[in-house]
């Protein structure tokens, strides 16, 4: 049910309605552009070709793995940085935000000369026998460096929001840190915990710079959907068109999956 | 629960030390910032001291010294708190809210459930066991959160002004259970409210700017206070007794008739409190007649000048100490002096019986 419009006072001028109204322009209308452009007729051959289908189902897969590898690691740095009090802890959180602001590209070549085959810990992979540049491994691991401060930074916000009263009570019935956290902070954070994920989905989704810099693009092992779209662009443009329009709609789903979440918390 | 503890924390000028007795249920009264949420905080292991040693029941809850270093975690020392707020768990049910305790101390599921149940139907809120917390009132949600602190069966409750937030319509209903359900429970209560020190309390420690200004038996601080933040809220009249048809009747004698103002009346026979203002109190050389009214011999043991108004502190020879206030012009008027006997007269009406 819709909420009635009311008609109380505002405060917003009306002038400002149009450089707004220009803001809504400068994000639908590239994306109408597109959908004019799209040999539709065309749609269902173009996004079902070998190499699309490829790019796609490793771009679902990889997005998905650094997922589960941003949960692992960030939902402790959230905490530790929300929660925990130690020294250098401003230092920490603006390390960890740094892959936020820094351009991929330049993620992709720091990453390059961790992991690469003459990187910092090329020593100690070569032991073990690993090589991780240029391999899916590496896109994954380019699309967890940009997407991990998604999650951190959003779960941080969230845990600070909820507080630690609660937290408190449950210690004081005689819970430990861990049945705290297990009964009481997971379930509470669970809609910006599951927002946060999709989030860093969405990002590692998008992902492009740190990828092709680091793991290079090769079919079917680390082309994904950005670099498949970027190649085609200059090869056949309408291709470019169509799986960007795949890329569009799987974007819709993720807004309009959290939006739902963050509704659902609000009750 | 007996408890020593002493403690300083100088970023909040707190240095206070309290011993309290096994048995004793202690209030604590005083201004906002002179260290009475502190204190619980320290007690509960959410804030650590500079310094200091407290034992509860001969465990250690803490020693900060310049040798020892030793902080026991909230979950180990069996303190629990009830704030203001009652602050359920928003998702669990109101059931698995008061189970919590129990089944985190490891107690079976079934166990811990029909604990739970039995805690719910204690505060008689037994019929919201499947509810969330958010379909439930102010005063219905306290009553659960109290549930849920004495399930996990503390070793002391502490309980930080546990009906300031509620309304005042249903803070008489809460007091009550509180006063049923906390006698067997050691328990410190932090309040602004004297009648909740009256009644949940045999002890009350007055803290002032993070020290212990005074502190003694609840009856005998509030009928003689030393400090005057207490004299400000104290110096009321209270008699204990048994209730019976309207009045409260004392072991030795004295019965005093009232009203009873906070919900339903005591049960003939059970412990009640009657409580009244020294200003209710009318002072006559012979015994009036007139509306209903309770009229006692005395004799007059001390006048104290307080302002414009006299305190006159009087032996009723059974063993009380009654207080009225008068007018100086009263008191010239009916020549009042420490010896004379008079007759105490109060209004029913102005007398307050509470169920204790």
């Amino acid at each position: 049910m819709r909420t009635p419009q009311t008609r109380s006072y505002s405060g917003v001028p009306r002038w400002v309605y149009l450089p707004a109204g220009v803001g809504v322009l400068l994000v639908v209308l590239p994306l109408v552009a597109m959908m004019v452009r799209l040999d539709w007729s065309r749609f269902g051959e173009l996004i079902t070709s070998q190499s699309s289908f490829e790019a796609f189902r490793l771009s679902l897969q990889t997005s998905f793995a650094s997922m589960l590898i941003c949960l692992v690691l960030g939902v402790p740095l959230a905490m530790v940085l929300a929660r925990g009090s130690f020294p250098g802890q401003q230092l920490v959180r603006s390390v960890v935000l740094l892959p936020l602001v820094l351009p991929p590209v330049v993620g992709g070549i720091a990453l390059l000369y961790t992991f690469g085959r003459r990187g910092l810990l090329a020593p100690v992979m070569n032991v073990f026998g690993v090589s991780i540049a240029f391999s899916t491994a590496a896109v994954v691991l380019a699309q967890t460096f940009v997407a991990l401060p998604f999650l951190v930074v959003s779960l941080e916000g969230t845990l600070r929001t909820v507080g630690q009263r609660y937290e408190v009570v449950a210690a004081t019935l005689g819970a430990t840190p861990s049945t705290v956290l297990r009964k009481i902070t997971l379930p509470l954070v669970l809609p910006g915990l599951a927002s946060a994920a999709v989030l860093s989905f969405a990002r590692a989704l998008g992902e492009f710079g740190a990828t092709i810099t680091f793991a290079g693009s090769m079919q079917g092992i680390t082309r994904t959907m950005p670099l498949e779209i970027y190649l085609q662009s200059v090869s056949d443009p309408d291709a470019a068109i169509a799986l960007s329009l795949v890329l569009v709609v799987v974007a819709v789903l993720v807004t309009v999956v959290t939006a739902k979440i963050a509704e659902r918390s609000m009750v | 629960m007996s408890l020593q503890f002493a403690a300083k924390l100088a970023g909040r000028k707190f240095d206070a030390e309290i011993e309290v007795g096994a048995g004793e249920r202690v209030a604590i009264l005083g201004h906002n910032g002179s260290g009475k949420s502190t204190l619980l905080n320290i007690l509960a292991g959410t804030l650590r001291p500079d310094s200091g040693v407290a034992t509860l029941d001969g465990k250690r809850l803490f020693e900060l010294g310049a040798r020892r270093r030793y902080w026991s975690p909230p979950h180990t020392r069996g303190i629990a708190l009830l704030a203001q707020d009652p602050l359920l768990f928003p998702h669990l049910r109101v059931i698995d809210n008061v189970a919590f305790g129990p089944r985190v101390s490891g107690s079976t599921r079934t166990a811990a459930y029909a604990k739970a149940e039995k805690w719910l139907d204690e505060v008689g809120v037994a019929e919201f066991a499947g509810r969330k917390p958010s379909q439930l009132s102010g005063g219905q949600a306290q009553r659960v959160a109290i549930a849920r602190a004495l399930a996990a069966e503390p070793k002391l409750l502490l309980l930080d002004e546990p009906m300031a937030a509620l309304d005042v319509s249903v803070a008489p209903l809460l007091r009550r259970v509180l006063g049923r359900v906390l006698k067997e429970q050691a328990a410190m209560v932090v309040t602004h409210d004297l009648l909740d020190a009256l009644l949940l309390s045999e002890r009350i420690i007055v803290m002032d700017q993070g020290k212990v200004a005074e502190s003694g038996a609840t009856d005998e601080v509030l009928r003689h206070p030393r400090t005057r933040f207490t004299a400000r809220i104290a110096g009321l009249n209270l008699i204990r007794g048994d209730y019976a048809d309207g009045s409260v009747i004392d072991g030795r004698g004295l019965a005093v008739e009232g009203s009873v103002r906070d919900g339903e009346a005591p049960t003939a026979g059970s412990r009640a409190a009657a409580v009244f203002s020294p200003a209710a109190v009318s002072i006559f050389l012979e015994p009036p007649g007139g509306s209903p009214r309770n009229n006692l011999r005395v004799t007059i043991a001390e006048l104290e000048p307080r302002g414009d108004l006299v305190r006159v502190r009087s032996d009723d020879h059974r063993g009380h100490f009654i207080s009225a206030d008068i007018t100086l012009r009263s008191v010239a008027g009916l020549d009042l002096y420490p010896g004379r006997e008079v007759t105490y007269s109060i209004k029913a009406a102005e007398v307050t019986i509470y169920a204790i």
